[in-house]
């Protein structure tokens, strides 16, 4: 038995910083302190403030320390572990205060949240099934198999008003009530785990920091509506979760969890996994069934839906890692428990990725109908550098921006809608003054033009024009008609694509246009970007008054292009300038400016 | 797994470990010793015998056992100190495992503070 756990993050951005080192160092340190017998490692998923990371808790103290280096750890060793002593300098400094050191879960970064789908991530070790069984773990599958029939299961997500957490926001007990009403000798349960957006990535946090709650999750779907086989489609690029995956599932095979008469009540289901390539138009639940059956990942028409007729002909449930991440909690804490939290239609948490402008970069579960302020202002820790918000992108390619005017917004599904973005799977990119938000929806439409499946014409060729249009905005060449082109090209790949990609391709253009329209008209009719951003609209200059002629800036202009003796003003040859920005964040007396 | 007893088991037995994982603010806090002095005299097997019992009696949801730093009263180390919330701190000096096993038993889990061992009842002048 051990005195003391050492929690290390071993989710992908604290393994990017370098926390295996840390573990294998803190390991070898442990034992040469002769303490192995009373000090447990543990590598955990992620914790959430991935802007600190590696994270290391030590417990039962919980001590939160943060940035951690391999030099750092025969110091956490010697005086932490060995003579309790905390090392002060690498505590995570919100947790400091004059009294003394707070705990993890006051700092306003954890306070605000409400983690259900996240609740294991960065507590338990995602690769031993004891923990996440002690924890509460396969209690739900155990429950619904002795004690609840299928449609009790299924009535249960109805009236706990659970949506779709992949972005569309479908009444998940409603998906599993069609299945079930199909009749067929094969069912299958999916979990859409092929998460593509830029910026999102809960499913992967969660695959990662505890993979068996979406096991648990697709059994429970297998029972309720009749099937013994489900696949996970995961993409190929997220190796830590589907190494972890494959653990889960052995383990859960070995303690017969998963496989034939589960719990002795005759029940069969079993899971495998299906590795995609990272093609986004593979998240579309066609493609995606297309792609598991062994085909080339594009979409088909619905209906039939598959819930009628999905992988292999047969009905079929797909749900995203979030939404199944939820279930067994529903089912052990009851439907009004999950019912109380959230707005009238969008009911209990959820988890967003928080990117861009922002303070702690990480993920962060919240109640629906938390306000876009909180969650940038409070949890997020606002935006660096006392810039001001401008917007917020949800929603990756297929959402749209909410500016400053909509910042106390609660946010759930029909809110966002009505604004004109969405919840997709939940990124959120904070932007702040000095974005340019033309450029981010060029940046947005050549994503899609990228990931365009090429199977319908609109969604093709539209994408494609609707970006060439954008690059002649940000180059200061289009004109006041390609504007009007751009808009109704949007409405029309819109109303005329095949498939979810295409169909939501525009909006990131659409929500731009609608509240940043007279930015597009200062990039055409100005030829100006107002926040700088656009090379092209842009030209360096040196304040005469300000410049004191140090030469600091003509010694680093990469391209020879400033001039000017010791002691006097300097100049930029705007022909030579390749507007790298050099200069400006050289300059010690803010002489240079662009326009 | 073929029956909700096997699961229960599993689940019983790990709760006690996975309980050191909690944050709580109205836990009580047995807090060891751990300076040089202490580990000198013989603070460690006092902290792994606490940390052992408290996690086999399940106690972990309402005991954490963390270690500190010198509390300066050297010469009576091995201390422990019991602090719950609302009462006023007992130190137990001159501690062993058995002593520690006593003080699991009759403190922590009989609510019975063991006046014998704790620092009012030396003599310090």
């Amino acid at each position: 038995m051990y005195r003391s756990h050492v929690l290390v993050c071993g989710g992908t951005g604290c393994t990017s910083s370098g926390s295996q080192q840390i573990m294998d160092t803190l390991k070898e340190e442990i034992k040469k302190a002769g303490l192995e017998a009373e000090v447990s490692v543990v590598q955990t998923g992620c914790h959430g403030l991935c802007a600190l990371g590696p994270i290391m808790i030590i417990y039962p103290d919980a001590t939160f320390y943060s940035m951690v280096k391999v030099e750092d750890i025969p110091e956490i060793v010697n005086e932490h572990l060995l003579k309790g002593r905390v090392v002060t300098r690498l505590l995570y400094q919100e947790t400091v205060t004059p009294a003394g050191v707070k705990a993890l879960i006051d700092t306003d970064f954890y306070k605000k949240q409400h983690r259900i789908a996240l609740r294991n991530c960065g507590i338990i070790n995602p690769e031993i099934i004891e923990e996440y069984i002690a924890t509460g773990g396969y209690a739900a599958l155990g429950k619904v198999l002795t004690e609840m029939t299928p449609d009790e299961v299924i009535q249960c997500l109805l009236d706990s008003g659970l949506r779709g957490r992949g972005g569309g926001g479908f009444p998940t007990g409603l998906k599993w009530k069609l299945a079930k009403q199909n009749d067929a000798d094969q069912k299958y349960v999916c979990c859409n785990a092929d998460e593509g957006d830029p910026g999102a990535f809960m499913d992967r946090s969660i695959l990662e920091g505890d993979p068996h709650a979406v096991l648990e999750a697709m059994a429970i779907a297998g029972y309720a509506i009749g099937a013994s086989q489900g696949y996970i489609y995961v993409r190929a690029e997220y190796p830590i979760a589907v190494e972890r995956l494959k653990i889960a599932i052995n383990q859960a095979r070995e303690m017969e969890l998963l496989g034939k008469d589960i719990f002795g009540t005759g029940f069969d289901f079993d899971i495998d996994l299906r590795l995609g390539a990272g093609a986004f138009v593979c998240g579309e639940e066609t493609a995606l069934m297309m792609s598991i059956e062994g085909n080339r990942g594009e979409p088909r028409p619905r209906p039939p839906f598959p819930a009628q007729k999905g992988l292999f002909g047969k009905p079929t449930i797909l749900n995203n890692v979030e939404t199944y991440a939820n279930i067994p909690q529903i089912i052990l804490n009851g439907p009004e428990w999950f019912s109380s939290m959230g707005t009238e239609k969008s009911k209990g948490t959820k988890v967003f990725a928080l990117g861009g402008k922002i303070h702690n970069t990480g993920l962060v579960e919240i109640p629906m109908g938390t306000t876009l302020r909180e969650v940038i202002e409070e949890i997020g820790g606002g935006i660096p550098g006392g810039k001001k918000f401008k917007a917020a992108q949800t929603g990756g390619p297929s959402g749209g921006c909410i500016p400053a005017s909509h910042y106390d917004i609660p946010i759930d599904y029909d809110n966002l809608i009505a604004i004109g973005s969405m919840m997709g799977s939940g990124g959120l990119i904070v932007m702040d003054e000095t974005d340019c938000m033309v450029d981010i929806a060029k940046f947005f439409l050549e994503f899609t033009v990228e990931e365009s499946c090429g199977k319908c014409t609109p969604c093709r060729i539209g994408t494609k024009r609707m970006l060439e249009i954008l690059t002649k905005i940000t180059k200061g060449t289009a004109t006041m008609e390609d504007l009007d082109k751009l808009e109704e090209l949007c409405y029309y790949v819109k109303e005329n694509s095949a498939c979810g990609l295409g169909q939501t391709a525009p909006n990131p253009v659409l929500s731009t246009l609608r509240y940043f329209r007279d930015e597009y008209e200062a990039h055409i009719k100005e030829k100006r970007c107002p926040a700088g951003v656009c090379k092209a609209l842009l030209s360096y200059h040196i304040d005469a008054e300000k410049c004191r002629g140090c030469t600091l800036c003509a010694r680093n202009c990469p391209a020879n292009a400033i001039t000017g003796t010791v002691r006097n003003p300097h100049v930029i040859d705007t022909d030579k300038c390749i507007k790298c920005g050099a200069c400006i964040e050289k300059c010690k007396f803010g002489a240079i400016y662009k326009q | 797994m073929k029956s909700l007893e096997e699961l229960k088991a599993i689940r019983e037995k790990m709760q006690g470990q996975l309980g050191l994982r909690a944050e709580d603010h109205n836990h009580i806090r047995v807090v060891v010793g751990m300076a040089t002095c202490g580990i000198a005299s013989g603070a460690r097997p006092v902290l792994t015998t606490l940390s052992n019992l408290v996690q086999e009696k399940n106690l972990t949801d309402k005991i954490s056992v963390t270690q500190t730093g010198c509390i300066g009263l050297c010469q009576y180390e091995p201390i422990v100190e019991v602090m719950a919330p609302g009462q006023p701190k007992v130190t137990y000096i001159k501690m062993n495992a058995e002593k520690a096993a006593e003080v699991v038993e009759r403190h922590l889990i009989g609510g019975h503070i063991v006046d014998e061992y704790t620092l009012n009842s030396a003599d310090i002048k």
